[in-house]
């Protein structure tokens, strides 16, 4: 059953220089118990969908299309509505959280915070529920009277992960969870998620521009590049058997130890990734593209299917590829 | 303990040598605390180094934040003033002479994680990149060069193209990607002998990164420049390194050839971080529990052992070494021909064991 | 762009006061001046004071000490207050440590009290307030700077200058001065501003210059006269609102002045 669904979504900043369209016609389905795996680097869009998807973009900004929520459209609720949804339907565990939290108040009191604005629970249950929360994260209950000065990178996350469980949302959305963490913590809060996941039955968007984190954690994954999707499909066929040229330079940034074929090869793409408003014609990938011919800087490739529940944006793909087409 | 092997045989002296090297950080200390009589906790960032880097070899320096990585590169560069120990250049030591000083900081350079903020913002790249040279009083190239004519050939060798095309630009007007040749084109106008990388990728786009280890291995092979890249993410070391060391609470745990050291681990602490690599498959997998270590407690005997697998399991105990795990402070044991670890249990077992 | 247009003004004013305005009717003994307390009229556009004297020809003149002290005195605090927190800054250790307590000592020394005391034992005098204004306000000049120079020095281009080998001065010159010049230039439009404040002060205290006239000696014999409280409101006004515009016009620059000099944000 789809919780998040997005139809067209278009996003546009408003600047100076005009509009800049930062997302450019994306589609997304994450469905309960499933993990959406979103990957891209700086200027792909990722963040913005988050932004939109949970209405908080700046003022100006022009956003087209449809964003399904438990099938409600999220772009046209009235303010009311929105604010009990948010953080009660869709919660958010965010990039750099260690410092989303306020360092004068104990982290008991900010867990506790959520839950009373949304459920009708008193500050006494709260407190209950929090404890209840911080026992599920791996945390001892009595460190919710600790300040967030005095808990380690990788317990702070686990608080925010907390904060984002504490309402029961449907659906979690994870916004580079891990990139400021140690390897080793990185680890432990990736384990934590996926079992929390399992457990509750979340629906959870995750998004980081670390391919191989994704390929762990996701059932399905989706490529972005340029403000669109360029590949999706089931998380492991997608990382071993690339259908997009991108993708496949995207998974050469992250080796397989062991693997002989990257000893002494590293792999890389020319250029850099355009930023929104800076977008190349046709193909918005073709410029950095080894595999590009005539026709990729005149046509803008539409998602063609690339394979069993697979599918590319990619002329190559169009073609026909040596790839058996599927149904 | 003998030399290590060089992964390049013709090469047998070492070009940069680190002997018994310690760098330690006070502490700070609250008021209250001060007042009560309390010491400030020393955090020991380097405990007792022994590295040597041969010319021409890419050697990885692998660990977690915490193990000291970052502290020994940038006091090979000196910035930081070591407690004790010694630094060799070609064989010399430091500090006796302020002439082998000079040239030694002309001959090692470094390149930065954040290339973003090791450019001053307000000078052009042209200026960023002539400063070594003006810092060294060097005017004219080996071949009658100018400066500008140096300028331009280091920034068309770290792959900028026409060179002149960037001289004015601020660099705020680049790519990161850009900005990074930018600062690789600084060590290189040099002409050095060794590049120090501290985590020359990891702030770099995923997809920016190849073209960027590209050009490090590339000037490794056409210029025969030395490279120490210090980094946390081992699919890098896999990538370009001919060694590797990885490093725990200010010591060298492992160091050996990087095939091997990342195939067929020795050191428990090595395996335990070659598990926690992401990798297709899911996330059901054994990984060590607790906090990065803390370098201003660091435990007796093995630094490694409140952590260490081997002793949770009691394999260490069952094969003997559990007293010398928890009492024994150790150094690295050659146990495989060029490859060494310090890991009392592994010291136990012969070489050829399945690791 | 405001606050440059007034400065510019007034800088005008002050140097061309000899052509704008009768010198000789500042004068009570001349005869070209007016009765006294005259409002406002054609002859003598800003009225006279108590003995006569054209307020306009006083308030035009009087920009010409104003600034001149504020200026000064700021030149001193800059200087000394630059030097001490970059080498504060950079150096650290005890040097830093010593100089901070001296800047603190500074900080908290009661400027008004030292300026009554240097004023009786030296005399009044313009040297002595441009001297006093200097060596009180360095200190928040020195703040600035150092923790600025601590947080440049910290860098990591900085760090790139040293390991390429630089040296002291060079990292002070080409990298720690360019990055906290600004601030220094922002700091001293402000202490500017501050400064003929100051001189106001204490020439309305009767400190001054008895002999000068300033905005400050203007407002000093104006309130003493009794001008506030009898409406006499045409001596008060013009220095007052001089002073008001100057240091507005101050602030206005100071803080323009790093948009300029950042080439970050000269591209918007």
């Amino acid at each position: 059953m789809s919780v998040l669904s997005t139809r067209d979504l278009t996003v546009s900043y408003h600047t100076q220089a005009g509009p800049v369209p930062a997302v450019r016609g994306v589609d997304l389905e994450v469905n309960t118990g499933e993990v959406l795996g979103l990957a891209g680097e700086s200027g792909c869009g990722k963040s913005t969908i988050v932004n939109a998807v949970l209405r908080l973009l700046p003022p100006k900004t022009e956003v087209t299309g449809e964003v399904l929520l438990n099938g409600e459209d999220v772009l046209a609720m009235k303010a009311g509505r929105l604010r009990a949804v948010r953080w009660s339907a869709i919660s958010v565990v965010f990039q750099g959280a260690m410092h989303a939290m306020n360092p004068v108040q104990r982290i008991g009191d900010q867990i506790a915070e959520a839950i009373v604005l949304h459920t009708k629970a008193g500050e006494k249950e709260a407190q209950v529920r929090a404890g209840a929360l911080l026992e599920q994260v791996g945390l001892p209950p009595r460190r919710l009277r600790d300040y967030p000065h005095e808990l380690s990178g990788g317990q702070k996350q686990r608080v925010m992960i907390a904060m984002a469980l504490a309402c029961g949302p449907d659906l979690v959305i994870a916004d580079e969870p891990t990139t400021a963490l140690d390897v080793m913590v990185q680890a432990q809060v990736l384990q934590l998620l996926k079992e929390l996941q399992r457990e509750l039955g979340l629906a959870m968007l995750f998004i980081t521009h670390d391919l191989s984190v994704l390929v762990e954690v996701s059932d399905r994954l989706a490529i972005m590049y340029a403000g669109k999707i360029v590949e999706e499909g089931p998380a492991v066929a997608v990382f071993q058997d690339p259908r997009h040229p991108y993708t496949r330079a995207l998974s050469g940034a992250f080796p397989q130890i062991g693997d002989r074929t990257f000893r002494m090869a590293p792999s890389g793409l020319p250029g850099d990734p355009p930023f929104p408003g800076n977008v190349p014609s046709g193909c918005s990938f073709h410029p950095r593209c080894p595999l590009a011919f005539e026709e990729c800087p005149t046509i803008d490739p539409d998602l063609y299917v690339a394979g069993d529940g697979r599918r590319a944006a990619c002329l190559l793909v169009k073609r026909g590829d040596p790839v058996e087409a599927a149904h | 303990m003998t030399t290590p092997t060089p992964a390049r045989p013709e090469a047998t002296e070492p070009v940069l040598e680190v002997r018994d090297l310690h760098v330690r950080f006070a502490g700070r200390l609250g008021l209250g605390a001060g007042l009560a009589g309390k010491k400030a906790t020393e955090s020991r960032a380097v405990d007792g180094v022994d590295l040597q880097l041969y010319p021409g070899e890419v050697l990885a320096l692998a660990g977690e934040s915490g193990c000291g990585k970052t502290t020994l590169a940038r006091t090979i560069m000196g910035l930081e003033p070591p407690k004790q120990g010694e630094i060799r250049f070609e064989g010399k030591p430091l500090g006796k002479s302020t002439k082998l000083l000079r040239e030694y900081r002309r001959r090692v350079q470094m390149v930065f994680q954040d290339p973003t903020a090791a450019l001053n913002p307000r000078q052009t790249i042209y200026e960023s990149i002539a400063e070594g040279l003006r810092v060294h009083g060097i005017s004219r190239g080996p071949n009658g060069e100018t400066e500008e004519q140096l300028v331009a050939l280091a920034l068309s060798r770290a792959g900028m193209r026409p060179p002149e095309r960037f001289f004015l630009n601020y660099p705020h007007e680049l790519s990161g990607g850009q900005r990074q040749r930018v600062v690789i084109a600084g060590a290189l106008v040099l002409d050095p002998e060794i590049i120090v990388a501290d985590e020359p990728v990891s702030s770099l786009d995923a997809s920016v990164r190849g073209e960027i280890l590209k050009l490090l291995l590339g000037l490794r092979n056409e210029l025969n420049i030395a490279m120490l890249v210090v980094t946390h993410d081992l699919g890098l070391a896999w990538t370009i390194a001919d060694r590797v060391a990885v490093m725990y609470l200010g010591r060298i745990v492992e160091i050996g050839p990087a095939e091997d050291v990342l195939t067929r681990p020795l050191h428990p602490y090595t395996k335990a971080l070659l598990e926690v690599v992401p990798e297709a498959g899911g996330i059901d997998r054994p990984f060590l529990a607790g906090e990065p270590p803390d370098p201003t407690r660091i435990p007796e005997g093995c630094r490694f052992n409140p952590r260490c697998p081997e002793v949770a399991s009691g394999e260490a105990a069952a094969a003997g070494v559990l007293d010398a795990c928890q009492s024994q402070d150790l150094g690295l044991g050659e146990l495989r021909p060029g490859h060494f670890a310090a890991c009392h249990l592994r010291a136990r077992e012969t070489p050829d064991d399945p690791a | 762009m405001w606050g440059l247009g007034i400065l510019v003004f007034f800088i005008l004013v002050a140097v061309f006061a000899p052509l704008i305005s009768n010198e000789a009717t500042m004068d009570p003994t001349c005869p070209c001046t007016g009765d006294p307390l005259e409002p406002p009229s054609s002859e003598f556009w800003f009225g006279t004071d108590n003995l006569g004297r054209s307020v306009y020809t006083m308030t035009v003149w009087g920009a010409r000490i104003s600034l001149t002290v504020g200026l000064a005195a700021t030149l001193i605090s800059m200087a000394i207050g630059a030097l001490v927190g970059i080498t504060a800054g950079y150096y650290g250790g005890r040097l830093e440590s010593g100089l901070m307590r001296l800047t603190d000592w500074f900080l908290v020394l009661p400027w008004l009290a030292l300026a009554i005391v240097l004023a009786s034992v030296l005399g009044r005098s313009l040297a002595i307030i441009i001297l006093v204004i200097g060596i009180t306000s360095w200190p928040g000049t020195a703040r600035v700077v150092r923790a600025q120079s601590l947080s440049v020095k910290t860098r990591p281009y900085v760090e790139r200058s040293r390991a390429l080998g630089a040296s002291n001065w060079h990292l002070i010159s080409r990298h720690i001065l360019p990055n906290v010049g600004p601030l220094i230039f922002a700091n001293t439009i402000l202490t500017v501003a501050i400064a003929i404040l100051s001189e106001s002060t204490l020439a309305f205290l009767g400190l001054g210059d008895p002999l000068s006239v300033s905005w400050g000696t203007m407002l000093d014999f104006a309130f003493s006269a009794g001008a506030a409280t009898t409406g006499i409101w045409w001596w008060l006004l013009p220095p007052g609102l001089a002073i008001v515009f100057v240091v507005l016009a101050f602030t206005m620059c100071g803080f323009a002045l790093d948009e300029i000099l950042n080439p970050k944000l000269r591209e918007r």
